[in-house]
């Protein structure tokens, strides 16, 4: 195996019954860095990383998780990798101090170590105010806080974060994506998976998940440069009527509508997109101000998981 | 080494986590406190005191004695005198008796005849175990030579061993015993296992280095104590208020109750690895209870049923530790007599817990 890669995944498939949660999935994941798991609900991000933590066998294929082969080898697996539930997942009934020692002793931490280590990761996880308290009762920040803290309290080489943020507020998002980097910088390879866009934007590899299938992957500057599509901002007077003329065009794979702005997607084959955009919408005599834009991640969001959709049709 | 100290960290946890949950805690004790109220002085085989109505159509000097003879055996409490055995049927179909004295005019005659019985009773026999006390009165003698009564003897003679007063909480403590035990660490053990599935702390459990058996040790460890100390609670009680004996050794009772602990816990996570909730932890529970406490011999006498239901009987663990129980407590008996009993909980507790430690994988799927 590669040893600038922590996770490479060859043809890794699980099936539900007739459902295919995950499809052939290829997955390359080099050390040290945040690579995150973009897609919707259901697409079959919870159940790779499952699959990754040997939690969940795989119907196809297999993987080597740093070094280890899964689902064989995650008995040896287990004390390398860290693992954050979507779900809260600590003792809701007993202090933060208790769920960190119950961590570390069911990680064998020295017994020598354990307490300077708990202090340790109270105070970079902003806990110490909280040390006493009943982990059920505190805010879904502080929660996740800890539950992060619980992960790596054995220093792992492998975090597995499933959807970490989907409980808690803006600030404590931003706090949390601070710990990250913290930690890759530190050697810690972070496999993360999220639904936001903003956040999949600060890994630094991505891959797209769309119904178990990878729809695209690698860094978020290079997804955004080869969407294979024009996108043309269109601020107008009346955004639904635009939307509803620029629809009807169609070579459009999407419209948008962001506050008063309409983001057009259209394949780079077709031409000058401005130019359509612009004919269609003064055929229409709408006034309407438009310009090319650079891609967003959500552009290619939208891209990558209209394709099969535009392929049907 | 590392294998014992995580082992010890999950029960830690367990201990840390119940001494938290008060009710969880109340019912650990509560549990056998009431139980044992509850059977020890509601059921009761032993019936005294029915209500009894008389019909003295002869109204003798022996008849009037008999009567009193009857009332001195505190079987019945004679309620009503009527006039006639119509009366008799009537208060019966009322409800008002269960028994009716029915003595008829030519009493004294009958008496010395011999030949034909002197006193009818009229009994209400929906009830099988009134009809058994009835029956006792048969026995009763009437003669009017009290010297002659004396000398009577009847062709067999009943020695009652072990019970000789006859009262029900000497045979049923022994075996309530085994129903608190059942029903405690049966529904504790899997409903701990259970909970931690649905609270999602088992998804996070199961990615760390602890291994099942570790979990599932750890898990059961506080609940064996638990078992014990209910185990002292009832013989405490039993014989405070009770005065049930423990004729045999206490040390013998206790390595039975282990096993029998052990392979409830066994069959208590054995069912948590089929449910997911909670609640169904409980029913899965409750639907094993009803075996438990009928077909065990625990409330009838085990030889009384029919054959089915005593080859069911013998497969619950149940209905081996309430022979080791009365044997144990009442008769005297040593382990060494009872050797069968004590291997089936051995080998039930294994099998249980083998089956338990299969269905219960790492993973989630």
């Amino acid at each position: 195996m590669n040893d600038e890669l922590a996770i490479r995944a060859r043809g890794l498939s699980k099936h539900f019954g007739s459902l295919k949660a995950v499809d052939h999935l290829d997955l390359e994941v080099p050390k040290a860095s945040i690579y995150g798991f973009l897609g919707p609900n259901g697409s079959g991000k919870s159940t790779t990383i499952r699959m990754l933590c040997g939690l969940l066998t795989p119907t196809e294929g297999s993987a080597d998780v740093m070094g280890y082969r899964v689902p064989e080898q995650s008995k040896e697996l287990k004390p390398k990798i860290g693992y954050m539930t979507q779900k809260f997942s600590l003792f809701g009934d007993m202090t933060v101090v208790e769920n960190l020692e119950f961590i570390a002793e069911i990680y064998s931490v020295a017994a020598a170590q354990r307490a300077a280590r708990i202090d340790e990761l109270l105070q970079k996880y902003d806990l110490t105010a909280q040390r006493k308290q009943f982990a059920g009762t505190m805010s879904g920040g502080q929660k996740q806080r800890l539950a992060l803290a619980c992960a790596v309290l054995h220093h792992p080489d492998l975090l597995l974060l499933d959807e970490p943020t989907s409980a808690v507020d803006p600030q404590s998002r931003r706090d949390f994506w601070a710990n990250l980097f913290r930690l890759a910088e530190g050697g810690t390879t972070i496999l993360v998976s999220t639904h936001y866009m903003d956040e999949a934007e600060r890994c630094h590899r991505l891959a797209i998940l769309d119904h178990g299938v990878k729809v695209a992957d690698g860094a978020p500057e290079e997804l955004q440069s080869s969407t294979g599509m024009n996108v043309v901002e269109v601020l107008a007077d009346n955004p639904y009527r635009a939307q509803t003329v620029i629809n009807s065009i169609p070579v459009v794979a999407s419209v948008t509508q962001l506050g008063i702005r309409l983001r057009v997607l259209i394949p780079e084959a077709h031409g000058d997109a401005l130019q359509l955009v612009n004919q269609t919408l003064s055929s229409n005599s709408i006034n309407a101000q438009t310009r090319i834009a650079h891609a967003t991640l959500e552009d290619v969001f939208v891209a990558v998981t209209l394709r099969p959709r535009e392929r049907a049709a | 080494m590392k294998s014992l100290s995580r082992l010890m960290a999950v029960t830690r946890k367990e201990v840390r986590q119940l001494r938290r949950d008060r009710l969880t805690f109340a019912m650990i004790f509560g549990m056998p406190m009431m139980q044992i109220l509850l059977f020890g002085y509601a059921i009761n085989t032993d019936v005294r005191n029915l209500k009894t109505a008389v019909a003295d159509e002869s109204n003798t000097h022996l008849s009037r004695e008999f009567v009193a003879q009857l009332g001195e055996t505190q079987v019945v409490d004679i309620r009503q005198r009527v006039t006639s055995s119509a009366d008799l049927e009537e208060l019966l179909r009322t409800g008002e008796i269960s028994i009716g004295v029915a003595i008829p005019s030519d009493f004294d005659r009958r008496v010395i005849d011999g030949k034909r019985s002197a006193v009818q009773l009229l009994v209400d026999g929906s009830d099988p175990t009134v009809l058994g006390v009835a029956n006792q009165l048969r026995n009763m003698p009437v003669s009017f030579d009290s010297n002659r009564r004396a000398k009577e003897q009847a062709a067999v003679e009943v020695r009652p061993y072990y019970n000789p007063e006859r009262r029900t909480p000497v045979n049923i403590v022994p075996g309530l015993m085994g129903v608190i035990l059942t029903m405690t660490m049966m529904i504790f053990t899997a409903v701990a296992v259970v909970r931690e599935r649905e609270h999602g702390n088992l998804e996070l459990l199961i990615n760390t280095p602890v291994t099942s058996f570790e979990l599932m040790t750890g898990k059961i460890l506080p609940y064996i104590a638990i078992g014990l100390i209910q185990l002292a609670l009832i013989l405490a009680i039993g014989d405070l208020l009770f005065d049930v004996p423990v004729r045999g050794s206490v040390l013998d009772l206790y390595i039975a109750a282990s096993f029998f602990i052990a392979a409830n816990l066994a069959l208590g996570l054995f069912v948590s690895t089929m449910v997911t909730t909670q609640f169904q932890a409980m029913q899965a529970t409750f639907f094993l209870m009803m075996p438990s406490i009928l077909l065990s011999g625990f409330m009838f006498p085990f030889d009384g049923m029919p054959v089915a239901a005593q080859y069911l009987g013998e497969v619950l663990p149940i209905t081996h530790f309430i022979r080791l129980t009365r044997g144990i407590m009442l008769r005297e008996a040593t382990l060494g007599d009872m050797p069968f009993e004590l291997v089936y909980l051995g080998i039930f507790s294994v099998i249980a817990m083998t089956a338990a430690a299969l269905r219960f994988s790492k993973r989630l799927d």
